[in-house]
């Protein structure tokens, strides 16, 4: 089991290695970060411009393979270099990952708890009222894209703020700027602020997941084995509480990893939407600016993220199920 | 000695359908395939809703701008910012431009773009998922690395990278580049639904028949899951539009002077309160699109389905459990489509 | 009574009635319409009595044991009344329910891997049944479990009790299934089709382990089966079922001697027997089972009985015993049942069987024939790898490690073998004409590792050799009509487009299907014809040898009567060779000239099919023919079965010396200096004392018995 988790890991690695690359590679070749100079007023010497672009290590005069190898050579030593103005990103990496997870956290494992359990309950009750109102309600949310869903959400806060004449719901940026008060009234201030945010991270999960597992749900309501534990004099609930929900969570596994990547990609239009600065909001800041490194940065940290929740997932797949373990 | 009385014994079974005599009558038994399917796909309301809703939505986004007497970039300085009239069904926005017309136009952009990436990418999954899946070895393995890579590289990140350079190619460009992000998840299930279809006998038959490997999957793989590539690409269309407004709402996707609903939503968003014609129809619009092609999507996954029992409320597990007796009732389905895979 | 004095043929008293079912209706909703599985079904059943259900697939048996249970789909109409110790089940609350299952009533499923969740040890899930009906904490109810996994047999039951589902064997499954059962003493077991998932030595196992269960328990069993053989060695009484109706009802031995319905008598002439070597044509029943969708009215079986009369439409008859008899023991749902008995009818004298053609290659002594297959010391070997990712060979599994064949023209090899012995790779090696990894395979006399792997050479033999398979469903491609599925192999051989329309009428007329029909799709075909479609396009390209993998073993015993009976005819006709899979020995007794045995990989015993059935050499082909069940209660109970003890073992290891010795019954009885030879030689093909016949059988130490 532990040999067969390294090699994910080392798998895992070189498609994360390939990745990064690509992306480096295809900014390189798709940005004009000179432009960003030459457009500076007064427009500094052409010989300082190319100085300062070799130093990033984006001048389009240096040929590509060498810059490429340059970068590759330092983020192995974990320096992913400097942004077009010139900040370290190692730095400015951590505070917009600290404000990202800030945003996500709570939205996501809200998601995908409540969504399971919706779906679950969905399985249980198919065909029921509560099953099709949820049904048409899933649907339309995964029909609504997430930077729609963001500003539909922030547009009835706007009304409904209006309409109380008070500025009930908070929805830009993390807090209040210049915020005064006692802890307790700054950590409401955030929550506040997180409200929309979260909702907006939550439903789509919760859409998502809740239609996923009802499947997984129904197909293992069918199974032999629901039958058998209800031939041992197992209630109906107790039967599908224990031997089919467990049993249902295990394709679900691979799916969280999956999730995962769309949570975080959602994020960029999240951030944006609700004046976060994080790390999508980052990287969008990074293409408008031709900044190769930081495009590429944040490319190596979604990708490292999409591959560590596959990892988790693999791991999970292998305690949630024997089989998985015996195979490995 | 026996008992025979004089009913004729014939070897061959008798099945439960009359023979057919000529070609008029086989036609009729295909059509009739294809009726019950229509007929399944309809008895789900979701799918019917979203049939309806689809050729209501594509007649609004092509006859729409023929019969609003405008055209989506003409400016109309009597009507500045005005709500919906008899002149401007919508209204106008700020600069006088008729707001119908321009969400039909977007409309129009998105519907091309959802088509069109869905169908490229289902043929390209369809035939690298068979491909990868009927020769494994090295080819499944290289074809597998691509989906990987592809998977693990944010398909936004990528394509809001390489549109500032790809802009002089218009919008087509977009459609190759969204198309290009979206079969990985397709041909893996293709890929495994292959590796099933390969074990069946009927392709081990034609193997040592000595049929190439081409025939093969063309004769005998691609059309066993064709039905999943069909619902596949339903589904698909609305997911394209989604991505295709998202991205066009960062100004990574399609560009002025032409619209799309993404455009149109990123530009309005603020006068929402206001204004609210500027921002709801195309909101409205993409919304109702995409859940009239998932609608579908669903719906006819359950018709091709033979074991659902459409437009009847009785589980899943009802129809296991009741399997033994759906097997002496052989006409319950008489010309459901073959099983598709049970994947995803 | 004398019931209460009577005794099971297990050796359990038979007591007092424990389940009375009356009137048993299940309906099944359907957008077409109600499915009528079950039609009004009396059962009465006393403590320490087994009754046999028979009937073959969709005949409401299985429908009515899980609504015996009240484990039917919620959307299920379950009418009429079911009485477990006179409490009424139909009905009943699920709360109740719950209270009976698994405490007075339990069940044994057909599949026992989907039947246990794969995620709980085998223990935890027995020990729930336990806990689940007895105040006991949880380390009794586990001590509970170990205790029962001892009285089915399986070894090392601390251990095994901490296994998951997928580390044990499906006998051994079956035996941890039937613990299951029996662990709270219930009154009634039902058994659904408990063995169709299991090789018939291991059949013979879970079948002692069910008499076992009961002894134990006291219970009273109802045995689910579509296999007489099983049926007449297992049950005190016997149900018939058709069409969701019992249609006879009696004593075994009654039943069996004299059946009063034609469609028992049918099902009884259908069987091919291990003890008969006549080499009559089997008695196919014609068309198929009514849909019970559109029922209505009338003898059920009327449109496939060769006695139909007009009577029998008017109205569906009921069970009846007939005047004379001394109690109302033995019924039978046929208003001319009195002419039968009168006649004493046998299935020939009511069903008009074909007469065997005689083939002229038949005449021709065996060494003067030409040789169309021969296989000499097949070796095929698949690596055996690990790791998801990165594939790496861990081991190797010697899937064939020494088969021999060997098919003269006109001949019907049966190549017997349980589950694992190798046989499909051996089919695949052979169908695949490319060079042996060792060993050799010649085709028409010519040798495959000649041909090379060039593609030219290998198609010129492709006509030769053709394939039929098991599943009449998953050989035919869906998508394509059946004149596309025939005309395939003519296409692929480069036939003309005028040739192929010419032969594809022609091979349809052959198979006895309607020509007419070839625009239709797979599945607007019922199984047996299917199979026919299958064995066409097997004759498309006029092979000299075709390989039948398991043709038969899919469909019902009516059915497969007809497609045993063509395929003898072809064969004779055509002047075909078959190399004829089965895992049935009645069958292969039934069709083939020649038989050879495979276990685990080797070909351990050869000859023709009287000589091995008669006087078989090797103790595993002894143990096989003695796993068979005969459809003959009084023979079948006078058996001694040999039980060959535990499941194969893993072809992963190479073994020395004689693979059969670790489950071998003789081997168990040598003294040292014999077994060495077994452990340390590998045995060679021998006549032994059956000298002057070409039969052979890899064993040092044969023994002589009559396992039939």
């Amino acid at each position: 089991m532990v040999r067969y988790l390294a090699k994910r890991l080392v798998y895992y690695a070189v498609l994360v290695f390939i990745a990064t690359s690509l992306t480096y590679l295809l900014a390189s070749l798709s940005f004009n970060p000179r432009l960003t100079y030459e457009s500076r007023n007064p427009r500094p010497p052409a010989s300082v411009i190319d100085t300062q672009l070799s130093q990033i290590g984006v001048n389009d005069h240096d040929p590509l393979i060498g810059r490429y190898l340059t970068w590759a050579g330092k983020t192995f030593t974990g320096d992913l270099g400097l942004t077009v103005t010139r900040k370290e990103i190692d730095n400015e990496f951590w505070v917009r990952l600290g404000i990202s997870l800030r945003l996500l956290i709570i939205g996501s494992i809200l998601g995908t708890v409540l969504g399971v359990l919706l779906g679950f309950w969905n399985a249980l009750r198919q065909y029921r009222l509560s099953d099709r109102v949820s049904t048409i309600l899933s649907f339309v949310l995964l029909s609504t894209p997430v930077f729609l869903s963001a500003v539909l959400l922030k547009i009835g806060a706007t009304g409904l703020n209006q309409a109380l004449g008070i500025q009930l719901i908070n929805y830009t940026g993390e807090a209040t700027a210049g915020f005064q008060g006692t802890l307790w009234e700054a950590l409401g201030d955030r929550a506040v602020h997180l409200l929309l945010p979260t909702i907006s991270i939550a439903i789509g999960s919760i859409a998502i997941y809740s239609r996923y597992q009802r499947a997984t749900m129904l197909d293992v309501l069918g199974s032999d084995y629901i039958r058998t534990a209800r031939a041992k004099g197992l209630s109906r609930t107790r039967a599908t509480l224990k031997h089919g929900l467990r049993t249902a969570l295990i394709p679900m596994t691979t799916l969280f990893a999956y999730g995962f990547l769309g949570i975080f990609l959602g994020a960029t239009f999240t951030e944006k939407i609700f004046g976060w600065n994080g790390l999508g909001a980052w990287f969008i800041e990074g293409v408008q600016a031709n900044d190769v490194n930081v495009v590429t940065a944040y490319s190596l940290f979604a990708a490292v993220v999409v591959l560590l929740a596959g990892f988790l997932a693999d791991i999970a797949n292998a305690a949630l199920d024997p089989r998985v373990r015996a195979a490995r | 000695m026996t008992f025979s009385s004089n009913t004729e014994i014939t070897e061959a079974e008798p099945t439960l359908l009359p023979p057919l005599g000529n070609d008029r009558q086989l036609k009729r038994a295909r059509g009739g395939r294809a009726g019950i399917l229509i007929g399944r796909v309809f008895s789900n309301r979701g799918a019917a809703f979203g049939v309806v809703v689809l050729i209501l939505l594509f007649a609004f986004a092509f006859i729409g701008p023929l019969i609003s007497g405008w055209s989506y970039s003409e400016l109309d300085y009597t009507a500045l910012r005005k709500p919906p009239s008899a002149l401007h069904w919508f209204g106008t926005n700020n600069i006088g431009q008729d707001v119908f017309t321009q969400t039909a136009r977007g409309m129009q952009k998105s519907l091309l773009i959802g088509l069109l990436v869905a169908l490229f990418s289902t043929a390209v999954a369809g035939f690298l998922g068979a491909a990868a899946g009927y020769f494994g070895g090295r080819a499944d393995r290289i074809i597998m690395l691509v989906v990987d890579v592809l998977l693990v590289l944010p398909s936004f990140l990528i394509i809001a990278i390489l549109s500032p350079r790809l802009k002089e190619y218009g919008w087509i460009v977009l459609v190759v580049l969204l198309a290009a992000f979206s079969w990985m998840v397709t041909a893996r299930v293709i890929r495994s639904m292959t590796l099933s279809i390969k074990e069946r006998e009927y392709v081990r038959a034609a193997q040592y028949m000595g049929i190439g490997s081409l025939a093969i999957i063309s004769r005998h793989i691609l059309p066993n899951v064709a039905s999943f590539l069909i619902i596949d690409a339903t589904i698909a269309v609305g997911g394209a539009v989604l991505g295709e407004a998202s991205l066009s709402y960062f100004g990574f996707g399609v560009q002025a002077p032409d619209v799309s609903l993404g455009t149109l939503i990123a530009a309005n968003q603020n006068a929402a309160l206001t204004s609210p014609w500027l921002f709801y129809f195309s909101a409205a619009g993409l919304v109702l699109f995409a859940l009239a092609a998932n609608l579908l999507g669903d719906g006819l996954r359950d018709a091709f389905d033979p074991t659902s029992v459409a437009g009847k409320r009785m589980s899943r597990s009802a129809r296991r459990r009741g399997r033994a007796a759906a097997d002496s009732a052989r006409t319950s389905t008489p010309a459901a489509a073959p099983e598709i895979g049970t994947a995803r | 009574m004398t019931a209460a004095m009577a005794s099971s043929f297990s050796g359990v008293e038979i007591g007092e009635v424990v389940l009375e079912v009356e009137n048993l209706t299940v309906g099944f909703p359907t957008p077409n319409g109600v499915v009528k599985a079950v039609r009004g079904i009396d059962l009465t059943l006393r403590r320490g009595e087994v009754l046999g259900i028979v009937g073959e697939s969709g005949s409401g048996k299985s429908v009515t044991a899980t609504a015996i249970m009240g484990l039917l789909a919620p959307t299920a109409v379950v009418g009429g009344s079911i009485r477990l110790g006179g409490t009424e089940l139909v009905g009943a609350t699920d709360k109740r329910l719950s209270g009976l299952r698994g405490a007075k009533i339990a069940m044994v499923f057909q599949d026992p891997l989907s039947a246990f969740t794969p995620v709980y040890t085998i223990g935890d899930q027995i020990a729930e049944t336990v806990l689940a009906h007895r105040k006991v904490s949880k380390q009794q109810a586990t001590e509970r479990a170990v205790e029962l996994l001892k009285i089915v047999g399986i070894p090392d039951a601390e251990r095994r009790v901490r296994a998951f589902p997928h580390e044990l064997s499906g006998g051994m499954r079956q035996r941890a299934m039937i613990a299951m059962a029996i662990a709270n003493d219930p009154d009634v077991i039902l058994a659904d089709e408990p063995t169709t998932a299991l090789d018939v030595t291991i059949q013979a196992q879970i079948i002692e382990v069910l008499r076992t269960a009961q002894r134990e328990t006291g219970a009273a069993l109802i045995f689910v089966s579509h296999d007489l053989g099983v049926i007449a060695g297992f049950a005190d009484r016997v149900a018939v079922m058709y069409a969701g109706r019992v249609v006879e009802t009696a004593t075994v031995d009654e039943l069996f001697a004299q059946p009063r319905m034609p469609y028992s008598l049918g099902l009884i002439g259908a069987v091919p027997r291990l003890d008969q070597s006549v080499h009559e044509a089997l008695v196919p029943i014609p068309g198929t089972p009514p849909s019970l969708l559109e029922y209505s009215g009338g003898c059920p079986f009327a449109d496939r009985c060769p006695m139909v009369i007009p009577a029998c439409r008017a109205a569906e008859p009921a069970l009846r015993a007939l005047p004379g008899d001394p109690d109302e023991s033995h019924t039978a749902a046929c208003i001319r049942s009195e002419e039968i008995v009168e006649r004493s009818a046998t299935p020939r004298d009511v069903f008009p069987t074909p007469e065997v053609t005689i083939a002229a290659l038949d005449r021709v002594p065996r060494d003067e024939r030409e040789v169309v297959l021969h296989v000499d010391g097949l070796v095929k070997t698949f690596p055996l790898t690990g790791g998801a990712v990165f594939k790496r060979r861990v081991g190797t599994v010697w899937a064939v490690d020494g088969v021999d064949l060997d098919i003269r023209a006109g001949e019907t090899l049966g190549l017997v073998g349980e589950s694992g012995s190798g046989k499909s790779t051996t089919l695949t090696e052979i169908m695949n004409l490319l060079p042996p990894e060792a060993g050799s395979i010649e085709l028409l006399g010519k040798p495959f590792a000649e041909l090379g792997s060039s593609r030219a050479a290998r198609k010129s033999l492709r006509s030769d050799v053709s394939i039929v398979f098991q599943d009449p469903m998953a050989s035919l491609d869906p998508r394509m009509p059946v004149a596309e599925v025939i005309a395939e192999p003519l296409r692929a051989a480069g036939r003309s487009t005028e040739q192929i329309d010419a032969r594809v009428p022609e091979l349809m007329s052959l198979v006895g299907l309607d020509p007419n029909r070839g625009g239709l799709f797979p599945h607007e075909f019922s199984g047996g014809q299917r199979q026919r479609i299958s064995i066409a396009r097997a004759l498309a390209v006029e092979p000299r040898l075709i390989v039948l993998d398991e043709p038969v073993s899919a469909l019902d015993v009516s059915i497969q009567a007809g497609v045993l009976n063509l395929l003898a005819e072809l064969r004779a006709r055509l002047g075909l060779s078959y190399l004829f899979v089965s895992h049935d020995l009645s069958v292969i007794r039934y069709i083939a000239d020649r038989a050879s045995v495979m276990y685990l990989g080797r070909t351990v015993e050869t000859g023709s099919v009287e000589e091995i059935f008669e006087h078989p050499l090797h103790p595993y082909t002894q143990a096989l023919l003695s796993a068979v069940p005969i459809p003959d209660p009084v023979k079948e109970r006078s058996r001694e079965r040999i039980l060959v003890q535990g499941d194969p073992p893993s072809a992963t290891t190479r073994q020395t010396g004689c693979r059969f010795r670790g489950r071998c019954q003789v081997f168990a009885m040598l003294d040292e200096t014999r077994r060495t030879k077994c452990v340390e030689v590998v045995p060679l093909p021998e006549p032994h004392w059956r000298v002057g016949t070409d039969h052979t059988a890899a064993c040092h130490w044969p023994v002589d018995v009559d396992p039939i």
